[in-house]
């Protein structure tokens, strides 16, 4: 049995997938297939929301490089909030809050849409 | 005074399924090595990417082949050897991953030699014959350090 899963959930025009469990190369398909689906029926403004995410490694971050630019160039984006710290430290290792909105809280992340701010 | 090394080994096959019996391996032994919360985890991380890629690369997805880890705790140091009669990693050809390109090329891989030499305090890579090793060395820092 996978300890990884994805629950989806709108809110207005943003797409909320909260992720829980552990995030690793055995996991990362199942994020992969979630973003691709949300792709195919044209919802691009993603928030990924870890507050339950306990352990992640570079497959899971890969998953949000393989996609980041093709969401963008639909006009859309993916955001990352509610990350516990020693998760924030391992995205962070890499530099992606460099090329991320990685915020605190879903609200953050929603507003940001909102406001139609992207990242640098 | 220095005590006898405590070594401890798992042997699992090469699928991803089996990184949390990797990871939880790793947890336990260092748990009892001293180790500051912060410290099981780079190392947990480390040796998760190490194996991985072992699957990945050294395999090439043959879930069937063994992956042998050795743990050994020493006073000052944790030591992790990660052995496998796969396809053999180069070292001088690795380049390592830039953020920006490899999101704009929409690739996903890339990370794990950079996550392991990031984290810990020294990494080697050995080939004897048929068997490779990638040796993963993190420091027990005391207090004072």
């Amino acid at each position: 049995m996978s300890n990884f899963s994805v629950a989806f959930r709108d809110s207005g025009m943003t797409t909320i997938l909260t992720i829980r469990g552990e995030l690793d190369a055995h996991t990362a398909p199942e994020l992969e297939s979630a973003i691709k689906m949300c792709r195919n029926e044209g919802k691009t403004h993603l928030i990924v929301n870890g507050h339950e995410l306990e352990y992640i490694s570079s497959a899971g971050l890969g998953v949000f490089m393989a996609f980041i630019e093709e969401i963008r160039s639909l006009n859309g984006d993916i955001k990352i909030c509610e990350l516990k710290p020693k998760i924030f430290d391992v995205f962070d290792l890499l530099g992606f809050p460099k090329i991320y909105h990685i915020v605190e809280t879903e609200e953050e992340a929603i507003s940001l849409f909102e406001q139609g701010i992207q990242p640098i | 005074m220095d005590c006898m090394p405590v070594r401890h080994t798992l042997v699992i096959p090469s699928a991803t399924r089996y990184l949390t019996k990797v990871r939880k391996f790793i947890s336990t032994h260092a748990l009892n090595a001293n180790l500051s919360d912060e410290a099981i985890s780079e190392l947990r991380l480390a040796v998760d990417e190490a194996c991985s890629n072992v699957i990945e690369h050294a395999y090439q997805g043959k879930p069937n082949e063994k992956i042998h880890l050795t743990m050994t705790i020493e006073t000052t140091r944790i030591i992790v050897q990660i052995r496998d009669r796969g396809f053999a990693f180069n070292e001088n050809t690795y380049q390592k991953p830039n953020l920006i390109k490899l999101s704009r090329n929409r690739k996903s891989g890339g990370f794990g030699v950079d996550i392991i030499r990031r984290l810990m305090d020294q990494v080697e890579y050995h080939t004897n014959g048929e068997i490779n090793e990638i040796k993963l060395i993190k420091r027990i820092r005391s207090h004072w350090d």
